[in-house]
Formats: C-alpha cells, sequence, structure tokens
C-alpha cells in the first residue's frame, strides 16, 4: 500500500481580502523527520498548516500528496488545533465520533476509543463531559482523539499556546509517543526552546514567505538567512 | 382582577369536564403542530446554515420576513385550500383538529427554522474546522450539530409552541369553534369575549398564560441542568 | 441519549398522525350544520341539540359564523345544512340551485336596546319606524353590526321602512362596527348607544352597562329561521341522509315542541311556526 507522504509543495500561494498571506511556498515533507513550522505571529503558518491539511484550498500552486485523499476513504491525516473543539458528550464519546466517522466498524469503537483514552492518561475522566475538562485534559483529548484514527501524518497547530509549563509537558510527551508508534508529526510554534526540542527539521517562515529549510542543528546554529538569524536572537518584531 | 385570579382557580379545581376537554384539545393540537413543524423546520433551518449556494441570503431574509406572516392570512390560505370547493377538498379536514394543526403548522415553522438556522450557524462556525478535519460534511455536519445544541433547540421549539398556542385568528377560520370538536382555549376566550362573559374569559386567559409560564419554566431548569452537565 | 431522542420523536409522529386523522377514526355519525353566531350564542343548540342526538345516534357539529359565511359554507359544500335568519338571501340560495329546499322553522324577535337616559326619547313607543327616524332626528349614537348578517340586513330593512336612505343620511352618529352581535353590544355599552339586537344575544348578555331594553313588540322586528339542505347535486360529498333527517326532525312536531320549550330566565326565545 503506497504512503501519503512525501507531501508536495508547489509555489503554494494564499491571498485573502485583498491582502497576500503566503507567497511562493515549495517544499517537499517526507516521513521520517518530525517537522516544525516555525515563525512569527502571522507569519502564515497557521494558514500553510491548513493548506497542507485540506482545510485551506492555496489561491495559487499545487498541494500533492503521494496518494490523493479519495472521499470515503479512512483519512490518512488527522490535526490538532490550538484550541480543541469539543462536542457536548462525553470524553469516550468524542473519541468514538471521531472513530464512527473515519468509517470504523461499531465492534471496534469501543475498544480503541478506551485505548486511545488510556495512553494520553484520561482514563479517569472518560464518561465526563468533555467540554468541562480543563484546557490541558481537553487538549490531551484532542491528541487522543487523532491518535485513535491512526493517521499517517498528523498535524498540530500550535497546540501548546494556550496551556501552561506542566500541561505542556505532558502534551509534549504524548506527541512524542504518536512519533513513536510511526506517525509523522508536523507542527508549527513560535516557541524557539519548544522547535529546538521537538524538530527534526525547521521550516522557517517569514511574512508568508519560506525563508529556510533545514535541519534543527543547523538552523540554530548557523541560520543561512539574516530573518531566520534575527527571529533566533529575539529582534524580529511580531507582526 | 382578582375574581378572575380566583375563577381561573376554581375553573381547574372544579375540573370541570368541558374545560379539560377544551385544553387537552389545546395541547394535542398545539403539540402536534410543534413536532410537525420540527420535522420540517430543524432540516430547513440546519441546511441553510451550513450550505452555501446562490441565492442563500435572499432565502433567509425571506425566512426572517415569514416569521410575521399574519395568522389571519394563513388562515384563509388554509381554508380556501380545505375547502370541498379547494383543490385539497378530498380531505374532508376543513373544521376538523386536522386543519388547525396544518394552520399552526404553517405558522411556526419560519420561526422555528430562522432560531434553529441561527443557532446551527453559531454553532458551525465554532465547529467547522474541527468537523471538516474529521471527514464530516453535509448531512452528517448538520445532524451532529443539532443534536450537539439541543438545548437551544429547546428555546426555538418553545418559542414556536408559544406562538402555536396563543394563535386565534386561523384556528377559528379553519376550525370552525365547533363546540366539543374544534374549540380550544384562545377561541373559547374569544367566543366568552364577544358574549360579553369577561371574568370567564379572563379567567381562561391567565389559565392559558399559566400553562405556557409553566412549560417555559421546566425548560429553563432543563437547559441549566445540561449547561451545568454538559458545558 | 440517542434513543431517548428516538423515542420522542417516534411519539411526536404518531401525536401528529392521530391528531391528523381523529376526525376520519370518529366512529360516530355526524352532520355539519353552518348557523349563525346570533343563534349559537343564544344557547339554542345547546338545548336542542342533545335532544335530536339522543333520538338518532347523529352528532351535529355547529359551525357559527355570520349570515354571509354560513351560506357561504354552504355554497362550497363544506357542510351538509344551512340554518340561517335571512329570507331573501335563503331563497336565492335555493334559486341558484345550492340548496334544496327552504323550510321555514321558527322565529324571534329584535329588540331595539338603547341607554338608560334615552336622548331620542324612544322608550315606550311600539313602533319601530318611528323609533329610528327619532334618532335620527336627534342624532344619537346608534351602533350597527355592518357584518351582512341576518341582524344587519334586518337593520337595513327597518331603517328602509322609516323611509330613511341610511347610507346616504347617515352621519357620525352611525357607527358601522363590522362585528358581531355580541361585540357590537359591549361597543353600544361602551359608546351608550343605540342598537338593534336579537333577544336572545340581549339576555344573556352580560355586560350591559347603562344599556335597557327601548322598543319591542313591532312585528316588524320579528326575524324568521329558515333550514335548508346543501344541494348533494352540487357537492357530492354531502350526507344527505343524515342531513334531511336532522331537517324533518327540526320541523316535527316533537323538534317544534323542543325549540318551544327553551327559555332564558324563564323566557320563551324561539317561537316554532313550520307549517307544511
Amino acid at each position: 500500500m503506497k504512503t501519503a507522504l512525501p507531501l508536495r509543495l508547489e509555489q503554494v500561494g494564499f491571498a485573502a481580502g485583498g491582502r497576500i498571506i503566503l507567497e511562493k511556498i515549495s517544499a517537499q515533507i517526507g516521513p521520517g523527520p518530525r517537522t516544525i513550522l516555525l515563525g512569527a505571529n502571522g507569519a502564515g503558518k497557521s494558514v500553510l498548516m491548513r493548506i497542507c491539511h485540506g482545510l485551506l484550498a492555496p489561491s495559487a500552486g499545487t498541494v500533492q500528496w503521494n496518494v490523493p485523499d479519495i472521499a470515503g476513504a479512512p483519512r490518512r491525516q488527522a490535526m490538532v488545533f490550538q484550541r480543541p473543539v469539543m462536542l457536548r458528550r462525553s470524553a469516550l464519546d468524542n473519541v468514538s465520533y471521531a472513530l464512527k466517522a473515519a468509517g470504523v466498524a461499531r465492534k471496534e469503537r469501543a475498544g480503541r476509543a478506551r485505548r486511545a483514552i488510556e495512553q494520553v492518561g484520561l482514563t479517569q475522566l472518560a464518561a465526563h463531559s468533555a467540554r468541562v475538562l480543563s484546557g490541558g485534559e481537553q487538549q490531551r483529548l484532542a491528541l487522543a482523539r487523532a491518535w485513535a484514527l491512526r493517521p499517517e501524518v498528523l498535524f498540530l497547530d500550535e497546540p501548546t499556546a494556550n496551556l501552561d509549563p506542566s500541561a505542556t509537558r505532558e502534551v509534549e510527551a504524548i506527541i512524542e509517543a504518536i512519533r513513536q508508534a510511526g506517525t509523522k508529526i508536523v507542527m508549527s510554534t513560535h516557541n524557539l526552546g519548544q522547535a529546538r526540542r521537538l524538530g527534526d527539521e525547521v521550516l522557517f517562515l517569514h511574512q508568508g514567505r519560506l525563508a529556510e529549510h533545514s535541519p534543527t542543528d543547523r538552523f540554530f546554529a548557523s541560520p543561512a538567512s539574516p530573518e531566520a538569524a534575527a527571529f533566533i536572537k529575539g529582534e524580529l518584531p511580531w507582526a | 382582577m382578582h375574581e378572575a385570579l380566583r375563577g381561573a382557580f376554581a375553573l381547574v379545581l372544579a375540573g370541570d369536564a368541558k374545560l379539560l376537554e377544551i385544553v387537552a384539545l389545546s395541547l394535542e393540537v398545539s403539540l402536534s403542530a410543534v413536532a410537525l413543524a420540527c420535522v420540517l423546520a430543524l432540516p430547513l433551518g440546519a441546511a441553510l446554515a451550513v450550505t452555501r449556494f446562490p441565492g442563500r441570503q435572499s432565502l433567509i431574509v425571506l425566512l426572517n420576513a415569514f416569521m410575521g406572516l399574519p395568522p389571519v392570512v394563513v388562515g384563509l390560505a388554509v381554508y380556501l385550500l380545505l375547502s370541498r370547493a379547494g383543490p385539497l377538498g378530498p380531505l374532508g379536514l376543513l373544521f376538523t383538529p386536522g386543519a388547525m394543526v396544518i394552520a399552526q403548522t404553517l405558522l411556526i415553522v419560519p420561526i422555528i427554522a430562522a432560531l434553529v438556522r441561527q443557532a446551527v450557524e453559531d454553532a458551525w462556525i465554532e465547529y467547522q474546522e474541527q468537523l471538516r478535519s474529521l471527514g464530516v460534511n453535509g448531512v452528517a455536519a448538520a445532524l451532529t450539530l443539532l443534536w450537539d445544541i439541543r438545548t437551544s433547540l429547546l428555546t426555538a421549539v418553545l418559542a414556536g409552541f408559544g406562538r402555536a398556542a396563543a394563535e386565534v385568528g386561523a384556528v377559528i377560520m379553519v376550525g370552525g369553534n365547533i363546540d366539543g370538536v374544534t374549540r380550544v382555549m384562545t377561541t373559547t376566550i374569544a367566543l366568552e369575549t364577544s358574549k360579553g362573559d369577561l371574568p370567564l374569559a379572563l379567567s381562561l386567559g391567565i389559565l392559558l398564560v399559566l400553562l405556557v409560564l409553566l412549560l417555559n419554566t421546566a425548560a429553563f431548569v432543563v437547559r441549566e441542568a445540561a449547561q451545568r452537565r454538559y458545558g | 441519549m440517542g434513543m431517548i431522542f428516538k423515542l420522542v420523536a417516534a411519539a411526536a409522529v404518531c401525536l401528529v398522525a392521530l391528531a391528523i386523522t381523529a376526525p376520519a377514526l370518529a366512529q360516530q355519525r355526524f352532520i355539519t350544520v353552518a348557523s349563525t353566531t346570533s343563534t349559537e350564542q343564544s344557547g339554542l343548540f345547546g338545548y336542542l341539540l342533545p335532544v335530536f342526538e339522543k333520538k338518532t345516534g347523529i352528532r351535529v357539529r355547529v359551525v357559527a359564523v355570520g349570515t354571509g359565511q354560513a351560506l357561504d359554507i354552504g355554497r362550497r359544500g363544506d357542510a351538509d345544512v344551512v340554518f340561517v335568519h335571512a329570507r331573501p338571501l335563503e331563497e336565492k340560495f335555493v334559486a341558484e340551485g345550492f340548496g334544496v329546499r327552504r323550510f321555514e322553522v321558527m322565529y324571534n324577535d329584535f329588540v331595539l336596546i338603547g341607554p338608560r337616559a334615552d336622548a331620542a326619547k324612544v322608550r315606550d313607543t311600539r313602533d319601530i319606524a318611528a323609533a329610528l327616524a327619532a334618532i335620527k332626528s336627534a342624532q344619537a349614537p346608534f351602533v350597527s353590526r355592518g357584518d351582512k348578517s341576518g341582524t344587519h340586513f334586518a337593520e337595513l330593512a327597518l331603517w328602509k321602512a322609516a323611509g330613511i336612505d341610511i347610507v346616504k343620511d347617515k352621519g357620525l352618529w352611525y357607527r358601522d362596527t363590522g362585528q358581531g352581535m355580541g361585540p357590537a353590544l359591549n361597543s353600544a355599552a361602551a359608546m351608550n348607544a343605540y342598537i338593534l339586537s336579537d333577544r336572545a344575544t340581549w339576555l344573556s348578555f352580560r355586560n350591559r352597562a347603562g344599556l335597557v331594553i327601548a322598543v319591542e313588540g313591532d312585528s316588524r322586528l320579528f326575524n324568521q329561521y329558515g333550514i335548508m339542505l346543501v344541494n348533494p347535486q352540487k357537492h357530492p360529498s354531502v350526507k344527505r341522509e343524515l342531513g334531511q333527517q336532522f331537517i324533518d326532525w327540526v320541523i316535527s312536531p316533537e323538534g317544534q315542541k323542543s325549540i318551544a320549550a327553551y327559555r332564558i330566565g324563564g323566557e320563551q326565545l324561539f317561537f316554532p311556526n313550520y307549517r307544511r
């Protein structure tokens, strides 16, 4: 069976409301390394991620997976958003819902949902209503929901931006566990420390353009572009 | 006023068979209309909220405008439709509770649909990305949203019930206000007023208001409990 | 959770189906009679119909509206029998083929109601024409039903009998309200005006304020009732046999006796006058 990766972005651009948000992004995202989308707020990371995931259509260029996403077929990719969105039902039911939407048979759903909940450490809260859980717990639930789908690629859009340090650590640990189970991780962040900790390769975005694409060590040790250097030094303005 | 209030309680306590019959029919007609209206309005409202097509905005404006449809006009239209001399005459529905249900349903579908559309659209804004990420679109998404906002839907349904239960113009025309057959609380109030028996009319009116208040209180309690449980 | 939802939905559908099909399921035989609001509000039907029902097992459903609408209901075939009190209109109804035959059933009378203060000084007259003329010259407030009902037509006929072209000669004192008898009496009470009413509605009217009977007993105030079967040839859905049974009973000695027996406050309201 062919894998969905590599994902090929060819001259991808995106404009909205008269403004150009992304321009001429060309890159290849392959299986294996943990990919980090790095950049300041407003650099276009979220938009690019949504384009890769298929939530937005690019205004220019192409997004090419190795095998096209066929309607009705089990999704090969999942996404975790900055703010988790849960349905008004129990934590367990939220995971089962995703499995049902993915076409998993009823008999299998309960078991898989329970195991995913277990893996993120939410077994005690499985029967609780998902929307009354704390921010950190909901984000872990979102990860359980994505993981239960056993996706080939997991996109994460600034998943810990709204969490306190301890919740952040828990979430990062789960992401690592998911990677070890075989899922490709593509994560965006503006946090340098997190990028260094969790990334194997960095795609650095600056004002809608791909300024640099290199392995993490090389990126932080000797950034090729002046914008990257300024960003690492913390001199780059936020907008 | 006191006499009317005492009259209202006396009526209820007496358990007058005639009164019970009128109240029972009122509830049956209005609840049936609400049920039928939901079957039509929930999908309509949800579909309008999650789909995009040319002319959608005009349809929404039209729907909102229909909320203000004059009941007597609807009554006349249904009367002409159901009369033996009209297209649906063979159904023999004129001057029966069925005709009243139809008239009330037509009146409240726009209200429920418009409120549902607003509620589902607000929810769609919140849930859209996550649902699409999971591959949930179209009908499946609409159903998920409808279930998720079920307690807000209760508000819409109650608004519809309130309008249906308050209705008198259309139901008098299509029901004929026949004693023991199509006489409901509102039409009885109209009848007693026209006979000059105002205390009785007032007592019935108070009873009707109390009934509606009771339903709204129950719904409020349900909503609060759900809010606490599900967040 | 989904289970409860499905149960409620199922119950709702059953309720609707029941409400809409109930008439078809009704086992009892019934007929629909189009009559007037004043007749129903007099309480006659509440007294008379149970007697008929007990005898024949036929339930009578009365749709009580204005005379004009009652005849229209008959024309449309939405009723089996028409029972009103507007002779010229009834004869036209039969002549146009909407009714089979007209039978005279009973009469009641109209009374001129007026304020106790009696600005037009018509109390104790027995002459209704003279009274109306006096009201016009005094420009005393007068409430008209103006709704094409039997009472309205009777009022117009009486103005004519008084030699007054009311359409041309009316002034601000003449209030055309377009209402049924009860609401019109309410208006008259509020405006302290004169008004022509049927005796039955007046006897059961409770909101009298300062109103009393000003003129009664003039034979021109008598109000004749007629009953007709809606023509089954125009509307095959008409319940011919059951409708005819009702008409036959109403004009039978037994029916006529029941009509005469109906009282309000000890007073007879309707005077049976069927003659073969």
